[in-house]
């Protein structure tokens, strides 16, 4: 009598234990995604989602990835790493997320590391620092070009037109200090001199105290890494100042509302930008144009104007994907190896090709150079 | 150095200028009621930011600012009726975080009704710059700088000149005494903050053109519309204009002599430094303390 | 019987983890109520019992955090010995400030610290060599406290839970010690409390010093369990929302605090699922809670039970009374 109660319950036990194994083989994969959708970087984190969003639902009605659909599970971390490091923790332990995309800016990203690597789990970040991957740290890795490229990309600019010496105008946030700190490690290597540097408050409504500085020593050109408006006040205080001196911005600008805020005064303004801002200009032989321009149609079909910060999202999700597929299961540990092996993947910044001592896998030629011209982005050769 | 010097100044007088029409708000709520009310740079937000929305629905300039000053009035009063009204005679801890929640509301409208982009009014005539000498200036700052003389003449004017005035500032020296000569504070008080919310949209739409506006533009004026008013002594508007443009001016100064990281800590060392020497501000009426 | 709600208080804290080891709302968010609520019952001691307002309170917090991450990454300090060596300078600072600036009152007191918290957060994102910069400062050591390193976010639950709780219980005896009744005097009246013959100057000083202390040993175990460091967390958003708490809970009351830093909490994640949403509700929501309960959650709702109560006939007078004590205000020699 007993052992017949203990048989049945075994089976059942069993036939239960069974089941789950089939439930947990048609559970989703889930993506957890940490981005900025409110406060100062919200315009970096809106387009991310979005295009999450987007071509998760793709994937989805496509019949998911190795058959099973996918979930996305968001949080915002309002650019404060405090609350990035809370969202990580929250979508580890209790959304049980497989994958982690984000942060959007490098503060959030530096900040989650930590958490990070304590729970074993592969990280995406679509953030530009060169810091998040210098030196390479086993589960992080990034989609955008580091501040490095960009500024290495502009003292080239710089050197070709036989200008030496700069002025540097930077913010006081995490991008644009990330940004003044490779500038100044990068001049000695292409024999640049900075004659000027001067920070502003990312809030500050006027720059001509900092400007008029400029205008008095003897640069040649004037590097300003910023983000937000104020690069914009930048460039519009410049003009007022009557400063006629080359001005570079950096690739934190790259959106029309950039053009629409400095108004007539960014004409001719040179910036590094991802290809997506040019596609169209590109020649049809290149094989990052298809896809470039794939993804503007979708995102603009359903959202309005692109932005390169979307595409970071649009690559961090492909590379994602396909290691998912080569791994054949969301196993962590497999799914990092195979990310590391991303190999010829063309992408929106340009072909990715990492290895265990390049986690981003991106060179410096995918950045292009353009000028603001007629109030829109010009391909220079 | 010394043609710089005049750019710095200039520069500190256009941007003193923006800190002193938000101070002044702070002042007139505080006489009436000795609030300080954290939503002012809210009030500065909206009005740049309906005026930039009406300009967008097709309404010529004037009208859009008109629109939206009168819209940023009733924003105000109904703050008033609904927030401030109830909590008469709460502590003053309790009207600040009243008030600071009034601040993130505001804040949440703007998100949802215009999103998280920055938005820019073009300016009123033209961005071609005004040589001075040596130094430059946008046709935009002497927008503000007229609208901001203007502004405190007319302030000085009502609290001087009209009887609505008069009364307002009786309420902020005594509110029990103005109260018994028949003066109703209730009416003062609104006034009080219909009025500052219309003098914040009309700073908020004189300086869109320089500063761009979002959501949380108003965060970083209202600091510094408070900062401004405290410098000058709280409650006294003439002293909020001086606190502004003095702070204005330090910051630049600070920016162009010294260093512009510290600009900011300059400035408010500034401030703690009149406040250890004139712990009431440098205008203010000293009060008694009644037992 | 004065103890008994935090021994209730104790047992709560002890037994969410037990009932949700593994839930993420109980241990890491909880974790960072715990947090809060040591920094909100260090402020409650300046705000509500000494009646003086601070904006700049996250100034102390960081002073503790960063002096930890500093000194345990650069100088490859133990971290007890960076934590002691963080509460010396928040203390120090706090104690050369105090009487220069607590001579101000109101508004301009308001002003003054929040002018410190600025210029504090300024040095922070501008001495890039020390601190970081604004990117902040990753890689602080786990915090090993007589040989047991703290790992993980449960013990980390553990190991800020006992130091609330040590928080909790140092505030309920400094408020009924000689020091609290000579600053709930100040509260009443400053000037009445000198003619009594109290050093007003020197009982404000010491509660400024103690709640510079309360923070910066906070911001220690913040640095710890964060293992990162940034400007951000340090800056005039959080020192309003450090006075928020205090006043949200109930002002002049020490659980009034924990619980507003709680609730607050507990309220930001809570907000996160309405994305848009969140700031239009999060302000409607500390309007509301003014308005209706201008003494705060916590001792409004406690109030609000208590006539309920004695409506029906349940209430006894004790319960008056001690109703008032815990308002604390007005009634400086309320009997322990």
């Amino acid at each position: 009598m007993r052992s017949g109660w203990w048989r049945s319950m075994s089976a059942a036990a069993l036939l239960l234990w069974g089941g789950l194994q089939v439930a947990s083989a048609m559970e989703p994969i889930r993506i957890g995604a940490f981005l900025t959708l409110t406060g100062p970087s919200a315009s970096l984190g809106d387009p991310e989602l979005k295009t999450l969003r987007s071509y998760i639902a793709d994937l989805n009605a496509k019949g998911g990835v190795i058959g099973r659909t996918i979930e996305l599970h968001d949080c915002d971390t309002g650019g404060n790493a405090q609350q990035a490091i809370a969202c990580v923790k929250r979508l580890i332990e209790q959304d049980r997320v497989d994958l982690l995309i984000g942060g959007s800016t490098t503060g959030d990203t530096m900040a989650v590391i930590p958490a990070v690597e304590q729970a074993r789990i592969p990280l995406i970040s679509l953030a530009g620092g060169i810091e998040i991957i210098d030196p390479v740290k086993h589960w992080v890795f990034k989609t955008p070009h580091t501040d490095r490229m960009a500024v290495a990309k502009i003292y080239a600019n710089l050197r070709k037109r036989g200008l030496t010496k700069v002025a540097l105008i930077t913010g006081d946030g995490g991008f644009d200090q990330s940004g003044r700190a490779q500038l100044h490690q990068l001049a000695p290597q292409y024999g640049i001199a900075i004659v000027a540097d001067e920070t502003y408050g990312n809030q500050d409504a006027d720059m001509t105290a900092q400007l008029a500085r400029i205008k008095a020593s003897n640069a040649q050109a004037i590097i300003n890494f910023g983000f937000g408006q104020a690069p914009a006040v930048v460039t519009r205080d410049a003009k007022q100042l009557g400063i006629t001196l080359p001005l570079y911005q950096s690739h934190g600008v790259v959106s029309q509302s950039f053009i629409e805020q400095a108004g007539a005064a960014a004409e001719g303004v040179r910036l590094p930008a991802a290809a997506l801002v040019v596609a169209e200009q590109l020649p049809d032989a290149n094989p990052q144009k298809p896809v470039l321009l794939a993804y503007k149609r979708r995102y603009e079909s359903q959202y309005g104007p692109v932005s390169t910060f979307g595409g970071h999202a649009y690559d961090g999700l492909m590379i994602a994907v396909a290691a998912i597929r080569r791994a054949g299961d969301v196993d962590k540990a497999k799914l990092r190896d195979e990310i590391e092996r991303t190999s010829g993947l063309i992408g929106v910044a340009g072909v990715f090709e990492m290895t265990p001592e390049d986690h981003v896998g991106l060179n410096a030629d995918a950045f292009r150079m353009v000028e603001i011209h007629n109030g829109s982005w010009r391909l220079l050769p | 150095m010394p043609e710089q010097l005049f750019q710095f100044l200039l520069t500190g007088i256009t941007v003193g200028s923006l800190y002193a029409l938000v101070g002044l708000g702070f002042a007139l709520i505080y006489n009436a009621s000795d609030v300080v009310n954290f939503a002012q740079g809210e009030f500065v937000m909206l009005g740049a930011m309906l005026t930039i929305a009406l300009l967008g629905a097709g309404l010529p300039l004037p009208l859009a600012a008109l629109a939206a000053t009168g819209l940023t009035v009733l924003v105000g009063l109904l703050l008033e009726r609904f927030a401030i009204e109830p909590a008469l005679g709460a502590p003053v801890v309790s009207t600040i975080i009243i008030t600071i929640g009034a601040a993130i509301f505001l804040r949440g409208a703007a998100l949802l009704l215009w999103g998280k982009d920055f938005h820019r009014l073009p300016a009123f005539s033209g961005d071609a710059p005004i040589q001075l000498g040596s130094a430059t200036l946008l046709p935009q700052s002497l927008w503000v700088l007229g609208g901001t003389a203007l502004l405190v003449l007319g302030v000085r004017f009502f609290f001087e000149r009209t009887r609505p005035g008069k009364a307002l500032l009786a309420c902020s020296y005594n509110r029990t005494a103005a109260q018994l000569v028949g003066i109703n504070v209730r009416v003062m008080l609104r006034l009080a903050y219909g009025l500052s919310a219309g003098l914040g949209a009309l700073a908020g739409i004189l300086i869109a053109p320089i500063t761009f506006s979002s959501y949380e533009a108003g965060v970083m004026l209202g600091l510094k519309g408070f900062s401004a008013a405290i410098v000058g002594g709280m409650g006294n508007p003439m002293g909020a204009v001086v606190g502004g443009l003095l702070l204005g001016v330090l910051e630049s100064l600070g920016a162009g002599l010294i260093s512009s990281g510290y600009k900011d800590a300059i400035a408010f060392l500034f401030v703690l430094m009149v406040l250890f020497f004139e712990p009431t501000g440098l205008f203010g009426h000293k009060v008694a303390e009644r037992v | 019987m004065r103890l008994a709600g935090f021994y209730g208080f104790a047992a709560l804290v002890v037994l969410l983890p037990l009932l949700f080891p593994n839930d993420y709302f109980v241990i890491v968010v909880g974790a960072s109520a715990g947090l809060h609520a040591i920094l909100a019952v260090g402020l409650n001691l300046l705000v509500g019992y000494a009646g003086q307002i601070s904006l700049g309170h996250a100034a102390f917090f960081g002073m503790g955090a960063y002096a930890s991450a500093i000194l345990t990454t650069r100088f490859g300090w133990p971290g007890l010995l960076a934590l002691l060596a963080g509460l010396l300078v928040a203390g120090l600072l706090a104690w050369l400030l105090a009487r220069p600036i607590l001579r101000l009152r109101g508004h301009y007191l308001a002003m003054a610290t929040l002018g410190f918290g600025v210029i504090v957060h300024v040095i922070l994102v501008q001495a890039t060599d020390w601190t970081g910069g604004p990117d902040g400062l990753s890689g602080i050591p786990p915090l090993n406290l007589f040989g047991w390193t703290v790992e993980g976010d449960l013990q980390w639950y553990g190991v800020i839970a006992a130091a609330m709780l040590l928080a909790i219980w140092l505030s309920l005896n400094l408020v009924d010690s000689q020091i609290g009744r000579a600053l709930r005097a100040v509260h009443g009246s400053e000037f009445a409390a000198q003619m009594m013959g109290i050093d007003t100057a020197r009982a404000k000083t010491q509660v400024f010093v103690v709640s510079a202390l309360f923070a910066a040993f906070a911001g220690s175990l913040f640095a710890h369990q964060q293992a990162f460091v940034s400007p951000d967390s340090f800056n005039l958003a959080v020192s309003v929302e450090l006075v928020t708490m205090v006043v949200l809970g109930g002002i002049a009351s020490t659980f009034g605090a924990a619980c507003g830093a709680i609730a607050l909490t507990l309220l930001r994640q809570g907000l996160v699922v309405f994305e848009d949403y969140e700031m239009l509700i999060h302000g409607a929501l500390l309007m509301a809670v003014m308005i209706f309960l201008p003494q705060g959650l916590f001792v409004g709702l406690g109030q609000a039970l208590r006539t309920g109560l004695r409506r029906c006939g349940l209430g006894r007078r004790r319960d008056r009374h001690r109703s008032l004590s815990t308002a604390g205000v007005q009634d400086p020699g309320s009997p322990p």
